[in-house]
């Protein structure tokens, strides 16, 4: 076990690494000069130049890979080309409400998912199962933009229920996490589903209800804590989903995490700023994945490592 | 349902609203307001500062020699108390005002104007606006790293700062007015380093008390501010991150006192429609103007006949239409705020048959294959659209590039990539309402290099001498002279035609009932967006 964990600290390592070589590459290549953006519409030639010089940004590739990337084994993500502020303090700043819109959003991707897909798996093939089944593939494929300004409009501009923007209070968390939570809501819902169609045709099951069980005893003891298992190992990959997501829920909701940082970095080519967010997120979906791998086998001892 | 339930309230408020002060001068003071932006603030620090956002932010934490007449573009004095002029137009000399202290207690000296000239055009500072002080003399010495000190700058004694400039320059006074001249203290730029832009102190109205990264930042009365009776608000809590839309519904709520941003076009319509709203709409101009830039460098813009075509194919009161009216159409470069534009110059007429014509005498009668350029955000890719059709009319096919703002920047820079360029969402915004603002960057030869602004790449080497003939008489008095010289430079341009001029935007923004003042300073021509100094509150008075 511990060789195996050992070896997929290993590669993610590596992956951090593939992935910082690919966005510094892109952000290179893009046809837009950082010198000249800082610099303004009305610096002259020498001043562009002189801002690339300081920056480094005159110097080749491998070499300003290399320095950044010497940089970021120290801990040191760089300044701001344009906000000049650290970019370490900038994320630190807004990391706190990412990771908190993230958890919300788990939270109701799980009590929504998790009961419709009970609710489905109990009365199969009835209208209720086939309603929740359009409801779940609408909600997994609807544009998370749309559905925030949809919330946005009726729970908060038409009926007053929450506040239209901001953040704070707990009050400002449901509607972002809300959407954010909607669309794997839908994808728990299936698999919740089929999950415990799976686990009630199960001979254990069979046996309790001849051994006279009540239905609700054999629901809450026997079915749905078997049939969720498989579930819970899932919510590592979810943070990845999370993190395409959050650049637009926080845009639509004014939520002061690093979706919208990186927003406003990419709109003004802030180099520093969209490699460190890029790399922060990069970090979270590596090391959620490795988290789903390591508790996937210790809800079901059936998942052997090799 | 929405408009039953606030009625009362605003009408309460217009009640109480009905003896109010019309000038700022006789407002009570007290209150505060919260202010919302679509973007961060990026920095304070008035050297490095260039967004929509921080601009007016910084002119009240900090102040220059010279300032604006609040709501207008006419120059007064600031921390100078008064200047005299050398008879050879070179040397000004500024006495300064007595008694004005930072906002850290210390008073501000001759010393801290030179430091902060020196610092703002230092290589190292990076500043965005040291090209404006090119005129000072030593500033070539200091821009290339030979020197550290600009040596046209001498401090007389505390109170008394010289400024001998290489050329008489006529915007001089202008660029002591814009915020990269703002006065810094010494020893808190050099506490705080790179960081003084989360740091900043100055001395003006606001202080900053706080900021929250990514979530809002709030100004406090400066008590010690020199001029009296100034601000009028106790506080201004700034929101950033809101859309504009967002930041409407608020403020209809009653959640917003002032969307940074103003009335976004998809809203327009429908607040100007509101009944208890649409008073409180103020509209003003803007010294701007969105053209269409034909590249003279990369055939067939090079040719005169295909370029004054296009300037006659194109509607531009259809475009003035696709965003619902929020401009007045253009015939020129200046926008008609500026002094220097010609009221009575007719431009080129609407002709598309003409146009044809001129196409086929210049050897396109089958018309040709072009790109258009244009800066992907709404209402941009529309606007685009409208002036691919004007072109489709007359026979030229124009596939349209829509791109981020940087890469159309970037297209625009190179000499060989973009022959037409649609100048929205980056036209220029004058740094300070003199006509030679709208020259040099964007016109002029200097700006028809590598990484440049002047897209068109037009390059008139006799109009670059005139323009530095009009920019040396500094004598007050010649003033209508060095007008009409401007005003014959841009006619001239438009006879060579290397833009087609389509409209001067119009500023649309809103005020709640909660904060009042004079509707210009709204719409502030110079303190953009907003002269916070001079808004009071209602509830106060």
């Amino acid at each position: 076990m511990s060789v195996h964990l050992l070896r997929r600290v290993v590669e993610s390592l590596l992956i951090l690494l593939g992935i910082s070589v690919v966005t510094f590459l892109l952000l290179y290549l893009l046809p837009a000069d950082p010198a000249r953006q800082i610099a303004g519409r009305s610096a002259t030639v020498q001043t562009v130049e002189n801002i690339r010089e300081q920056l480094g940004l005159n110097l080749p590739l491998y070499q300003q890979y290399w320095h950044y990337l010497t940089n970021l084994l120290q801990g040191d993500l760089g300044r701001s080309y344009l906000q000049k502020t650290e970019v370490s303090e900038l994320i630190a700043a807004r990391l706190p409400a990412t990771l908190l819109l993230m958890a919300g959003a788990i939270v109701c991707e799980l009590i929504i998912g998790l009961t419709l897909g009970v609710i489905s798996a109990l009365w199969r093939n009835s209208r209720t199962d086939r309603v929740l089944t359009v409801l779940s593939f609408t909600s997994v494929s609807a544009p998370q933009f749309v559905i925030g300004i949809l919330l946005l409009y009726v729970f908060a501009v038409k009926l007053h229920w929450a506040p239209i923007s901001g953040y704070g209070t707990f009050a400002h968390l449901v509607l972002p996490a809300l959407t954010l939570g909607i669309l794997g809501a839908g994808w728990y819902a299936r698999m919740m589903r089929s999950s415990m169609i799976d686990v009630l045709e199960k001979d254990y099951v069979r046996t309790a209800r001849s051994k006279g069980l009540s239905r609700g005893r054999i629901l809450f003891r026997h079915v749905i804590p078997n049939a969720i298992l498989p579930i819970i190992a899932m919510i590592g990959i979810d943070i990845g989903m999370f993190m395409s997501g959050i650049v637009v829920v926080e845009s639509v909701f004014s939520w002061p995490g690093i979706g919208q940082l990186a927003w406003q970095a990419i709109q003004r080519v802030d180099i520093p700023i969209i490699m460190g967010v890029t790399l922060v997120s990069a970090c979270a979906i590596v090391v959620g994945n490795l988290l789903a791998d390591m508790v996937a086998p210790l809800v079901d001892p059936r998942i052997r490592v090799r | 349902m929405k408009k039953h339930l606030l009625a009362p309230v605003a009408l309460a408020v217009l009640g109480l609203a009905a003896p109010l002060p019309l000038l700022a001068d006789d407002a009570a003071n007290g209150g505060s307001m919260i202010v919302t932006y679509k973007d961060d603030v990026s920095t304070l620090d008035p050297a490095i500062g260039y967004d929509w956002q921080n601009w007016s932010m910084i002119k009240s934490l900090f102040d220059g020699l010279m300032d604006y007449k609040p709501g207008t573009t006419e120059l007064v004095s600031d921390l100078a108390e008064s200047h005299t002029l050398s008879d050879d137009g070179l040397t000004y000399t500024f006495t300064l005002r007595e008694g004005v202290t930072f906002h850290n207690g210390r008073v501000m000296t001759a010393e801290d104007v030179k430091y902060s000239l020196d610092r703002v055009t230092n290589p190292e500072t990076q500043s965005p606006g040291a090209g404006f002080f090119g005129s000072i003399a030593g500033f070539d010495a200091v821009a290339s790293g030979e020197a550290d000190s600009l040596s046209g700058v001498t401090v007389v004694d505390p109170q008394t700062i010289s400024i001998t400039l290489s050329r008489p320059d006529a915007t001089f006074l202008h660029v002591m007015a814009i915020n990269f001249s703002s006065v810094v203290p010494k020893e808190v730029v050099e506490e705080f380093g790179e960081d003084f832009g989360k740091n900043p102190v100055g001395t003006g109205a606001f202080e900053l008390s706080d900021w929250t990264l990514g979530q809002h930042l709030i100004f406090s009365r400066n008590e010690d501010y020199w001029k009296e009776g100034l601000p009028n608000l106790d506080q201004i809590t700034f929101e950033v991150g809101q859309e504009p839309v967002v930041a409407l519904l608020r403020l209809q709520q009653g959640e917003v006192d002032i969307p940074g941003d103003g009335i976004p076009p998809a809203k327009f319509v429908e607040v100007s429609n509101d009944e208890q709203f649409k008073d409180f709409i103020i509209e003003g101009g803007q010294l701007q103007t969105g053209y269409i830039t034909m590249n003279v460098k990369m055939p067939p813009f090079d040719n005169l006949a295909v370029r004054q075509a296009v300037n006659m194919a194109i509607n531009k009161e259809r475009i003035v239409r696709v965003i619902n009216g929020r401009a007045v159409v253009a015939n020129q470069p200046l926008p008609p705020t500026m002094p220097g534009y010609a009221p009575d110059y007719k431009g080129y007429p609407y002709d598309p048959e003409a146009a044809k014509s001129l196409l086929a005498d210049a050897g396109f009668a089958d018309g040709f294959e072009t790109e258009l350029y244009v800066y992907n955000t709404d209402p941009n890719p529309r606007i685009a659209q409208s002036i691919q059709q004007d072109l489709k009319a007359i026979g030229i096919d124009a596939s349209i590039k829509s791109l981020a703002q940087a890469n159309v920047i970037a297209a625009g820079g190179e000499p060989d990539q973009a022959p037409m360029i649609w100048s929205g969402g980056m036209a220029w915004i004058a740094d300070f309402p003199d006509p030679s603002n709208f020259y040099g960057p964007i016109l002029g030869c200097a700006g028809a290099v590598p990484g440049g602004w002047n897209w068109a790449w037009y390059c008139n080497e006799e109009l670059d001498a005139k323009a530095i003939e009009a920019d040396g008489m500094t004598d007050p008095a010649k003033s209508a002279e060095r007008e009409q010289m401007w005003r014959e430079i841009y006619l001239s341009i438009m006879e060579d035609a290397p833009w087609v001029p389509v409209f001067n935007e119009q500023r649309f923004t809103m005020r709640s009932p909660a904060v009042g003042g004079e509707d210009a300073i709204f719409v502030d021509p110079v303190h953009v967006p907003v002269n916070y100094d001079y808004v009071f509150s209602t509830a106060a008075q």
